[in-house]
């Protein structure tokens, strides 16, 4: 399957590949200790830890590795929520009027300029308990634990679709305009199934492209809001609460330096292997870049 | 552009509402804390703070406070009322969101401009990966880096704070680098389009010097994209700041942002969310505004 990625892709690819078959197993061969707090806190990377301990006495490897599931996690489904805004969002605008594509255009260009991460960080605020409540009282016990998580996911889908829709709304103008889809209107098709069937197929390579670019934004967003205390929460972990951590603990006197370069190699490697692959698939199929 | 100024309040009333009622829905008041405060003291201090009465009523006497231009009282830092912090804490983050958005202009033309020049060479490679690279190191991952690197080893630089110039240099470049590299990849894009052009071709042929025709003839038109980017811009170096009003210890209104959601301080919250929003829509009337004056321009010439 490699070989069938432009040649400028394959290499991210196989980055990408990598880090997520290491976040997903890695964990699983080390011993259960690692995990445990222990009396080595602040150690220096050494053989027994190669990436040095935390303020706990944990080993850093094994948590940048778990922290890298929820990253990942998170941006994954974040964008994937992302992608079925903005393409249901796109779509519609690209194909109706242009009253109401200059409406619905207008209202993101609106969105683009306010500070979206700023609400969402209310909005997080204000649900999670309720969400915490409601799952309590149902006995959903799955969703008592990561309920955060789980609107963390949520919610950053709902800021990132965007740039999506735009893509996606430009894509529909053009193509509305091909033959085969005023053949479809002739022979007396459906709005909806024009949509469905014929506008829907041809975007596929275009949305693929851009949810590999919105998978890096959700993460970095993710990250974002980890760093300030107000995404993921101890005992969870990913790679932004892990750089807070990190962050915090440098100063002139202590120096634990690891503790925010690996955290940092681990994010930058990912955020960098996927807007490669997103850039090479985007000038693949003869985009330009934005 | 008239409509545009119109859709101004609307926008700006849903903004508010959004925030207040995000706000007042949330679980638990400012005054909720391990220790219960007798019935009548928390009864007197929801009255002072104007958080009594139906939310509709609530909501409607913030609105009107708005119009007179109050944000009333934080409930964390009492006696203190929002418009006092925020006019404390607001000009440092300006200072350090202005210093950013210059500083991601200039790198950001400069280097796309640079690559828009050497097509096909090793340096627009070079470029364009450093770009990406850029693009990679948001404030969070970048700003640690360079206090380890530059005030911690190297000790060149103040570790934070704010009050020098020196103390400008790590957050603004933190802030600016991610973004400087988005305009680089915009202007390239653009620039490379523009270069192919007709008007382009003659101003060649009349014999100019690459310098002149790339700098003086195609960047004038090509720099469009970028302006409608500054946009967007300035609300994400806003919010990049709060990060990095963390990370440096810079007493601006980000600090107070975080801490008035940690504190449910909704006034102290709503009043920044609201000032930013003001700021980011007269900004964007601005760009709007230079858009459309450099556009005709260029169409006339």
């Amino acid at each position: 399957m490699i070989y069938q990625l432009p040649k400028r892709a394959r290499f991210p690819a196989i980055i990408l590949s990598g880090m997520i078959l290491t976040v997903l197993l890695g964990p699983l061969f080390f011993p259960h200790v690692y995990d445990l707090p222990g009396d080595q806190t602040y150690a220096p990377p050494s053989l027994a830890h190669l990436c040095g301990t935390d303020l706990n006495g944990r080993d850093l490897l094994l948590r940048i590795l778990e922290g890298g599931r929820i990253s990942l996690l998170v941006g994954i489904c974040g964008a994937a929520i992302s992608l079925l805004i903005g393409t249901t969002y796109g779509l519609i605008a690209g194909s109706s009027g242009r009253g109401i594509d200059n409406s619905m255009m207008r209202f993101v260009d609106i969105l683009y300029s306010v500070p979206r991460l700023i609400f969402i960080l209310i909005f997080i605020n204000a649900f999670n308990e309720r969400l915490q409540l409601a799952a309590s009282s149902h006995g959903w016990d799955w969703l008592v634990g990561s309920s955060r998580i789980v609107i963390l996911i949520v919610s950053l889908g709902i800021i990132e679709w965007l740039t999506m829709a735009r893509i996606v709304r430009g894509q529909t103008l053009t193509l509305r305009e091909r033959s085969y889809v005023a053949a479809a209107r002739v022979l007396g098709e459906g709005y909806w199934t024009i949509l469905w069937r014929h506008l829907l197929p041809n975007l596929a390579g275009i949305i693929l492209v851009y949810l590999t670019l919105a998978v890096p934004s959700v993460i970095i967003d993710e990250a974002f809001l980890s760093f300030l205390g107000l995404g993921v929460q101890a005992p969870q972990s990913s790679w932004g609460s892990l750089l807070a951590e990190g962050a915090s603990a440098i100063n002139p006197l202590k120096g634990a330096w690891w503790l925010i370069l690996f955290p940092s190699i681990a994010l930058l490697t990912t955020l960098l292997a996927l807007y490669s692959l997103g850039d090479a698939l985007r000038r693949s199929i003869g985009e330009k870049g934005g | 552009m008239l409509r545009r100024l119109a859709s101004l309040p609307v926008v700006l009333f849903c903004v508010v509402t959004i925030t207040f009622f995000l706000i007042r829905l949330s679980p638990g008041g400012p005054f909720d804390s391990e220790r219960k405060i007798p019935e009548a003291i928390e009864k007197q201090l929801l009255a002072k703070y104007k958080l009594d009465g139906p939310l509709l009523v609530q909501y409607g006497g913030y609105l009107k406070d708005l119009i007179h231009g109050d944000l009333r009282l934080s409930t964390k830092y009492r006696n203190r009322s929002v418009n006092e912090i925020l006019a404390q804490t607001l000009p440092v983050t300006l200072t350090l969101g202005a210093t950013a958005l210059l500083i991601a202009v200039t790198i950001g033309v400069w280097l796309g401009a640079f690559a828009a020049a050497r097509p096909g060479t090793f340096s627009e490679t070079g470029a364009l990966a450093l770009t990406l690279l850029a693009i990679s190191l948001p404030s969070f991952v970048l700003g640690p880096l360079l206090i380890l690197i530059f005030a911690i080893k190297l000790a060149w630089l103040p570790v934070g704070g704010w009050g020098t110039p020196l103390q400008l240099i790590l957050p603004s470049v933190t802030l600016a680098i991610p973004y400087a590299a988005v305009i680089a990849r915009l202007l390239h894009d653009s620039l490379r389009e523009t270069l192919a052009e007709d008007f382009v071709r003659t101003a060649r042929a009349k014999g100019l010097s690459e310098r002149s025709v790339v700098y003086r003839h195609a960047l004038r038109v090509a720099i469009l994209p970028v302006i409608s980017y500054l946009a967007p811009l300035a609300a994400n170096l806003l919010t990049g700041s709060i990060v990095v009003e963390t990370i440096f210890h810079i007493p601006g209104a980000g600090g107070f942002f975080v801490n008035s959601i940690l504190n449910r301080d909704g006034f102290l919250l709503g009043g920044v969310v609201i000032v930013y929003c003001v700021l980011l829509m007269i900004f964007n009337l601005l760009v709007d505004l230079s858009y459309r004056l450099l556009d005709r321009r260029i169409r006339e010439s």
